[in-house]
């Protein structure tokens, strides 16, 4: 559905997107994953048709955005970080006008209308004046009015920015019956939400796209074959300890707050309950077993703390 | 569609109404103290008289009404959903042009109490109110599409409102500038001054070809910038 190869993009001398290559096939929910400036509305501009690219080649479902960006319009559904409404009008006059100006038919816009109005959730909000609704409802608008078209691409810039925990919760289920009928594209600075919502994810910092991958995958990648133990005791007991264990492959060990911190990789067949066991029995304390931290934490940690204090934390077991 | 949606904007919000209200009534005003005086008149110079002032009324009532068309899509954000509409920028000019152009001729049609006192109280030649009028409507053309253009190309209202007074005083006054100046700039300040060689004609009945065509390239020169720089500003 997207192809993007090469994409570079400049305001000025300043690179806010370099070199993005990457692809997205139909129905996905992809998370553009980033720090603030990192170049994510950047790249979501882009492929709305509202921005040149300075380099690289842009194509969704066919079209290629420089040779055809009104046809790239037409197939594209973008709601801004700040949802873009005409306060004075009602909901329903509101959405019909979109659906008019981004090409549709009086009579399709009509038989669109009602199933937006429902997929988002606006049944007793569609008369009422766009003013006079909450935050949350105008994002509900500003959803509907990316969609009221059926494009197949639909573009979301935070969505979930400003919303309550409750409204967060419904906008996620609204997000999610997107993928029913469009390829659903979102940014976001918040981690969690990017793994809760989304099927795949692009970590993008300062212009480049620094990992990339299945939500799933990435989210489980580097867990399941491994524990984060945090234990009492002295850096070299602890260490000495762990590789005494038939269970354990390779271990990392730093100290965090008085207590030892070990990143154990198992050994094939290896489990954690031996494990603790066998600590238990040679005198060491077990304060907590954890999952470890995930590859897509672990870029996104690297990314908010910078690699150099990330590698400096972590200290490699002999 | 473009323009129907601005005209609902303007119709919709009190202050489109206020401003035709406050315009139509200081030029009731002036009107009444200084066409209608005590000293006998003729109605035709009644009547040039009250085209006079409806220049100035028209030209204020344009910078007003046009400043809003792109800079408040701009400054509320909603310009977004223009640029990603396949609506090119020639249709989204001329939408908001045609919106403001309405709100100006409503005001216009409004004044037409004032001819009309004369009419019943004088003897007034309807070709002299069609031609007054008429350059009513060209003049409005041309003063819409400078106020569509400092729209276009400002970042806030205010400053569009600002620019677009600039451009239209400017051609009021430059029949004023042509008398300071040297040729060849004299030349070009006297040939495009809207009140002194171009809508006097109107005032006095008359319709030359010369000043249609002025009137109408102004409004023409406006909207093809402001189509170029929509474009350029959308696409970058």
């Amino acid at each position: 559905m997207i192809e993007v190869e090469g994409l570079t993009r400049y305001y000025g001398d300043f690179a806010a997107v370099q070199d993005a290559t990457f692809s997205i096939g139909e129905r996905e929910i992809v998370g553009f994953l980033g720090l603030n400036g990192a170049g994510k509305s950047t790249i979501l501009k882009v492929l709305a048709g509202l921005l040149m690219p300075s380099a690289g080649t842009v194509r969704v479902g066919g079209i290629d955005a420089l040779e055809q960006p009104d046809a790239l319009r037409t197939k594209i559904g973008f709601l801004p970080e700040e949802p873009p409404l005409y306060r004075e009008m009602r909901v329903h006059e509101f959405l019909r006008w979109v659906g008019q100006a981004k090409g549709c038919s009086a009579a399709q816009v009509d038989a669109e209308l009602p199933k937006v109005i429902e997929l988002c959730d606006l049944g007793t909000m569609a008369h009422k004046v766009i003013a006079e609704l909450s935050h949350g409802y105008r994002k509900r608008v500003g959803i509907a009015q990316a969609i009221i078209h059926r494009p197949d691409v639909v573009i979301l810039d935070e969505p979930i920015s400003g919303l309550d925990p409750h409204q967060i919760v419904e906008m996620r289920q609204v997000v999610r019956s997107l993928k029913e009928r469009a390829t659903v594209l979102i940014s976001s600075h918040i981690l969690s939400e990017v793994a809760v919502t989304c099927d795949r994810v692009l970590v993008i910092h300062q212009g480049r796209i620094v990992a990339e991958g299945p939500t799933d995958e990435l989210a489980q990648e580097g867990v399941a074959d491994a524990v984060a133990l945090t234990l009492r005791g002295d850096a070299e007991g602890v260490k000495a300890a762990l590789k005494a264990s038939d269970d354990v492959d390779s271990v990392q060990v730093r100290e965090v707050d008085g207590a030892q911190r070990a990143d154990v990789k198992l050994t094939e067949g290896g489990a954690r309950e031996r494990l603790v066991a066998h600590l238990v029995e040679v005198g060491i304390g077990v304060l907590a077993v954890q999952d470890p931290v995930s590859e897509l934490e672990r870029a996104f940690l690297q990314l908010t703390r910078g690699d150099a204090s990330a590698a400096a934390t972590q200290e490699k077991a002999s | 569609m473009v323009a129907r949606r601005d005209l609902a904007a303007y119709l919709n919000n009190y202050w489109g109404y206020a401003i035709v209200a406050a315009l139509l009534m200081l030029e009731g005003l002036m009107f009444n103290a200084f066409a209608l005086t005590d000293r006998p008149k003729y109605s035709a110079q009644v009547i040039e008289e009250f085209f006079y002032l409806t220049f100035g009324f028209v030209c204020f009532a344009s910078v007003i009404l046009s400043m809003r068309v792109v800079a408040e899509e701009r400054q509320t954000g909603t310009l977004v959903l223009l640029d990603a509409s396949p609506l090119q920028p020639w249709q989204i000019i001329v939408g908001k042009y045609l919106s403001a152009m309405t709100m100006v001729m409503f005001m216009v049609a409004c004044t037409a109490y004032m001819p009309a006192l004369v009419l019943v109280n004088g003897k007034v030649s309807y070709g002299h109110l069609f031609a007054g009028y008429l350059g009513l409507g060209l003049l409005a053309s041309a003063t819409v599409g400078l106020g569509t253009l400092a729209s276009t190309i400002s970042r806030s209202q205010l400053v569009a409102g600002i620019v677009g007074a600039v451009l239209v005083v400017t051609l009021v006054v430059s029949w004023f500038l042509a008398k300071i100046v040297d040729p060849p700039l004299r030349d070009i300040f006297s040939y495009v001054s809207l009140l002194d060689r171009h809508f006097r004609g109107f005032m006095r009945g008359q319709i030359n070809t010369e000043d249609v065509v002025f009137f109408l390239s102004i409004a023409f020169v406006g909207l093809m910038s402001s189509t170029r720089f929509m474009a350029a500003r959308r696409w970058r």
